[in-house]
């Protein structure tokens, strides 16, 4: 099974090597990957050096171009395809239909992820990406039961590769319009999920107020510990209740730690770190524990566990500082 | 421009949906999509009463199509999922792109529903290859996207269909949030969504609506409401304009649509306008 680390920066992808990722994925310096946050990602020269340095460590490096071509401006993304085969990636990511046909006429050697933005979750969808684009391996949707990745796996015509631990979006992604709802950007459209520029904290009295875009998402005590403020993680009343709650998730991270054994069972190629907006400390730290915790299962799948200084050690950089499996575990759902 | 009615979006009693179908069919609304799109779980009516229907409202000069599930999760849904793209008669709307594949095998004319990302004109292209005849805009586009993209589409082969009036499909996830809400897990969930006939309203702690929780879908709290945008729509081609059921009052609204004009009455605009979603333009 494959470490798959984030790389926001030059910094994480060294950190990541270093601390025992098998591979790496990283985005261009613009609007073709839907984490485009300011100060993040990669120039066509840092490019280059990542892909030397991630190969001169032997281990794989893959490119994310996970948006959807804006009608007119094509070309960008075009490019951007274009000098990832230039550059020797291992495999490009991505969820656009016209761009995996683009890379697969014009690269046919360049192996193909299925981007999660894809969201593609059964059988029918991904053998159409199989049949027409010879996708390799699909990113799986973080809204599928442990149950359904296990069936999912004995059908499937390419390899899957799932989440394992990072933020949890709740939703099935790249058809959610929850954040170009209230701001008018979105992972699809815009390139990031809640862009930092509509963010906005204030001190009201006792409490502290988030809002997005002016609409208040939250509202909370001044010492209470917040997350990223996204749309489906706020607190809000019902018109049968007038208590503010988590309607859909509470700030939370998912890990799956303890899915471990059964994630290998499913043969499940790929275990993916989220987090390409978070610091090299959180790249390090997460990689570390995973790292041990697939040696330690490998060394002795019968007899693994998982340890609790490896939760403790994520729950630090966890979102709330709390975990979760998420939709893995019926009960979540 | 014609007008449509999209699928009904939320869990309904079997008698009120076979009641607003026949409504339906007394109408001069041309074309009916109805199926279940949000959630497998919701079984007041089976495959056969849809296809029954489909089939009343065929006789009554309606072209109709069979809307799919957005989110196919479990094999027991895909495997449903083949049951309806195969019904033999009717086209089918395509809310995900498993039932896309399923279609194209068969070489069965589709419909792209709001869900498939289709968001530039080379991908309507390989959909239309594979037997797309109509696509509905994503919600989250705009105006100015789809006269970029009907250029780039010309000479065009397929309809387009905007989504004009309704509470809007945002998102769908594996949890049942009004299960949830009511204290029930989704595996004995009662389909107590079934007691929200336009979902369960949100609103943020200064009360303003926001969202509305149908099941495992979330929607806006406010109306999509382009009524007022006709002329446009017409002058740019598109052939059908949507109107999203939330109550027998939405078969009235299709029914005289072209002498519509905005309600201002719980609405919202943004997308088309190019602003985010919930904002009146």
């Amino acid at each position: 099974m494959e470490l798959l680390c984030p790389a926001g920066n030059l910094a994480s992808l060294k950190v990541a090597l270093n601390a025992g990722a098998d591979a790496v994925y990283l985005g261009l310096k613009n609007d073709t990957n839907a984490r485009s946050f300011a100060g993040l990602n990669f120039t066509p020269e840092k490019l280059a050096q990542a892909v030397k340095l991630t190969q001169q460590a032997g281990k794989k490096i893959f490119l994310t171009i996970n948006t959807f071509p804006k009608p007119g401006e094509e070309q960008r993304w075009y490019q951007a395809i274009d000098l990832a085969a230039d550059t020797g990636v291992d495999a490009l990511i991505m969820a656009d239909l016209s761009l995996l046909d683009y890379a697969h006429s014009r690269y046919p050697h360049l192996p193909l992820h299925l981007s999660v933005q894809a969201s593609a979750t059964n059988l029918g969808a991904l053998s159409l990406y199989k049949q027409e684009f010879n996708i390799d391996r699909v990113v799986l949707p973080r809204v599928l039961s442990m149950k359904q990745v296990r069936d999912l796996s004995k059908v499937t015509p390419v390899d899957l590769e799932v989440f394992a631990f990072g933020s949890l979006c709740i939703m099935a992604e790249g058809r959610c319009h929850l954040s170009s709802y209230v701001t008018g950007q979105s992972p699809n459209t815009g390139g990031s999920c809640s862009p930092a520029k509509h963010v906005r904290w204030q001190d009201v009295g006792d409490s502290q107020q988030t809002r997005l875009n002016d609409v208040l998402i939250d509202q909370s005590g001044k010492d209470e510990q917040m997350g990223y403020p996204v749309v489906c993680k706020g607190r809000y009343t019902t018109s049968d209740s007038q208590e503010a709650s988590h309607l859909l998730e509470s700030p939370t991270s998912l890990n799956t730690l303890s899915l471990l054994p059964e994630l290998a069972k499913a043969r499940v190629v790929s275990l993916k770190i989220e987090g390409r907006q978070r610091s090299p400390a959180y790249v390090e730290q997460v990689t570390r524990v995973w790292r041990q915790a697939i040696d330690t299962y490998l060394s002795d799948p019968a007899a693994y566990t998982t340890q609790a200084q490896w939760d403790q050690a994520l729950a630090k950089v966890s979102e709330g500082q709390v975990t979760t499996l998420g939709a893995y575990e019926r009960t979540w759902q | 421009m014609k007008t449509s009615l999209g699928p009904i979006q939320y869990c309904w009693p079997k008698e009120k949906v076979v009641e607003f179908y026949e409504t339906v069919a007394q109408s001069s609304v041309p074309l009916v999509y109805l199926g279940e799109t949000v959630c497998s779980r919701r079984r007041e009516l089976k495959f056969s009463d849809y296809l029954a229907l489909a089939q009343m409202l065929k006789a009554a000069g309606k072209e109709v199509v069979l809307s799919t599930l957005t989110l196919i999760e479990a094999q027991s849904e895909f495997a449903e999922l083949k049951k309806q793209v195969e019904n033999g008669e009717f086209t089918i709307e395509a809310n995900d792109v498993g039932a896309i594949y399923l279609a194209k095998e068969q070489g069965i004319p589709f419909v792209c529903g709001p869900s498939i990302n289709s968001y530039n004109a080379a991908t309507l292209k390989k959909f239309a290859s594979w037997g797309m005849q109509r696509f509905v805009m994503p919600l989250e586009l705009s105006k100015a996207w789809l006269t970029q993209v009907l250029e780039d589409l010309a000479p065009r082969q397929v309809e387009v269909e905007v989504f004009g009036h309704g509470f809007m499909p945002l998102a769908h996830s594996a949890r049942c949030f009004t299960a949830r809400h009511k204290g029930l897990t989704k595996d004995k969930c009662q389909t107590i969504c079934i007691e929200n006939p336009e979902g369960l309203l949100v609103q943020t702690q200064e009360d303003q609506p926001l969202l509305r929780l149908n099941g495992i879908q979330t929607q806006s709290a406010n109306y999509m409401d382009l009524c007022d945008q006709q002329t446009q729509m017409q002058a740019l081609g598109v052939d059908y304009f949507r109107i999203s059921p939330s109550s027998l009052a939405s078969i009235a609204l299709a029914d005289e649509l072209p002498a519509k004009s905005a309600s201002h009455d719980r609405q919202c605009n943004g997308y088309w306008h190019q602003l985010p979603g919930l904002t009146l333009s």
